[in-house]
């Protein structure tokens, strides 16, 4: 069968790939793509590693066929650093000590970029019902919950 | 060996087209909405390979109506887009309720309500809640459309009233009227990320006191979600005393047939059907005091 020919937007780059009909967008932003950052968990949408935006929206990518891609904007992990460096998420999870083995760490921080784009200033609560489904075995939570809190702060009061 | 497929039509004619000439072929479909389901049963063990077809780019499956005359859910609007919308946080409560219990943020920015309903889980959570709230899904056929309400459209486990050929376009609800309000609980051993041992929803209209209308539906307690009428009509015409809402979750129990598993027993499941159904009668009340 042939590849179904795609193109999309990534990182804001205009990005054309060739995938399978039943390629995951996980799969295709791994293999085709060579973007590696976005971690394989589980693959059934329930530990969050492989969370990117698309069109802004928050989803698990090994849920997303890649040909749905098609004409849509993604930003994955790769995409959060600006030109002048880390995002201050990325800053905060370093700071806070926020990872350990480091594999559910690109699903927390793109999906709390999302979280702080929605709500700029949430509390511990809100932080940790939007990062339920984001699975972390190492850290125990509280310093990601923390890292959200100050990358949450330093971006309401830069320095 | 057959290969993997995929279209995203850009009508309901061409879908409804798609679905008969790939029947013709033999060839298998899957219809791909938010895919929180579709794509961990494609990854199963044995699967067959099949024509994916998105119906994502549909105009009748985008619509998203909330007015006097009505409210419409269509079939690719994902429960996040539902549960942001300020009309239906008025209008439905319960329903978005029940959307924002179904799986995480990100499984919220896929999922939708009609899949959920498509699924057919005996534990699908929003489904109560929709039966409760008097939905009707609008089915796509070959000659045009056909209506069949939710309670009518689950007719087993993972299984659905559509025939080959059909698909599910959205869901007509009825708008609520201001002394009208709708509630959905659910029991889990966690607060999040878990499936229902059993679920209620509730819609009840009170005026001048007195409940004059209610739908109440239980869920994962029976092979399908199910409406229960005989708990409605413990509290038609009360005021919804202690004895009257306790009949209804007698009813509730009496209308369930609960299996037995890792969440819980049968006889566990019954008892707690009724105490949630009282629960959500008490939330639907207080909602139509507080409005």
């Amino acid at each position: 069968m042939a590849r179904l020919q795609v193109e999309t937007v990534i990182n804001g780059e205009n990005k054309e790939f060739l995938c399978d009909a039943n390629q995951s967008m996980l799969d295709v932003l791994r293999d085709e793509l060579g973007l590696t950052g976005t971690k394989e968990g589980c693959g059934t949408g329930d530990c969050g590693a492989c969370s990117i935006l698309v069109d802004g929206r928050l989803v698990c990518s090994c849920l997303m066929l890649g040909v749905e891609s098609g004409g849509k904007s993604v930003e994955t992990i790769e995409g959060i650093a600006g030109e002048e460096g880390l995002h201050p998420l990325q800053r905060q999870f370093l700071e806070n000590a926020a990872l350990q083995c480091g594999i559910c760490t690109p699903g927390f921080i793109v999906a709390s970029k999302a979280l702080l784009e929605k709500n700029p200033n949430p509390d511990e609560e809100t932080i940790r019902y939007w990062l339920a489904g984001n699975l972390c075995r190492c850290t125990g939570y509280d310093k990601i919950v923390r890292a959200v809190q100050d990358a949450a702060a330093e971006m309401s009061h830069p320095a | 060996m057959e290969s993997y497929g995929y279209a995203a039509p850009s009508s309901v004619a061409e879908t409804v087209a798609l679905l008969a000439s790939s029947a013709e072929q033999g060839q298998a479909t899957q219809i791909l909405a938010g895919g929180t389901d579709v794509l961990v049963q494609m990854r199963s063990a044995g699967h067959q390979a099949r024509t994916i077809i998105d119906i994502k780019s549909l105009a009748e499956t985008n619509r998203l109506e909330v007015n006097a005359d009505g409210i419409y859910i269509g079939a690719a609007i994902p429960s996040a887009v539902i549960n942001e919308t300020r009309a239906l946080q008025e209008a439905l409560p319960g329903l978005l309720e029940a959307a924002d219990l179904i799986g995480s943020t990100q499984i919220q920015g896929r999922a939708t309500i009609c899949g959920n309903l498509c699924n057919a889980s005996p534990a699908g959570d929003s489904i109560p809640a929709m039966i409760a709230a008097g939905a009707v899904c609008d089915i796509a056929t070959s000659s045009g459309s056909r209506q069949v309400p939710v309670e009518d459209f689950l007719v087993g486990v993972g299984k659905n009233a559509l025939a080959p050929g059909e698909f599910l376009l959205g869901l007509r609800l009825p708008m609520p009227s201001a002394n009208t309000k709708d509630a959905y609980l659910r029991f889990t051993p966690r607060t999040e990320m878990d499936i229902a041992v059993a679920g209620v929803g509730v819609s009840l209209t009170v005026t001048d006191g007195l409940c004059t209308d209610a739908r109440i539906a239980i869920g994962a307690v029976a092979p399908t979600a199910k409406l229960v009428s005989a708990a409605a009509e413990a509290i038609l015409g009360t005021d919804l005393n202690e004895a009257a809402v306790h009949a209804a979750g007698e009813a509730c129990k009496a209308a369930a047939s609960p299996i037995s598993d890792k969440r819980g027993t049968a006889e566990y499941r019954r008892k707690v059907v009724a105490v949630l159904c009282r629960r959500a009668i008490g939330v639907a009340k207080q909602r139509i005091q507080g409005s």
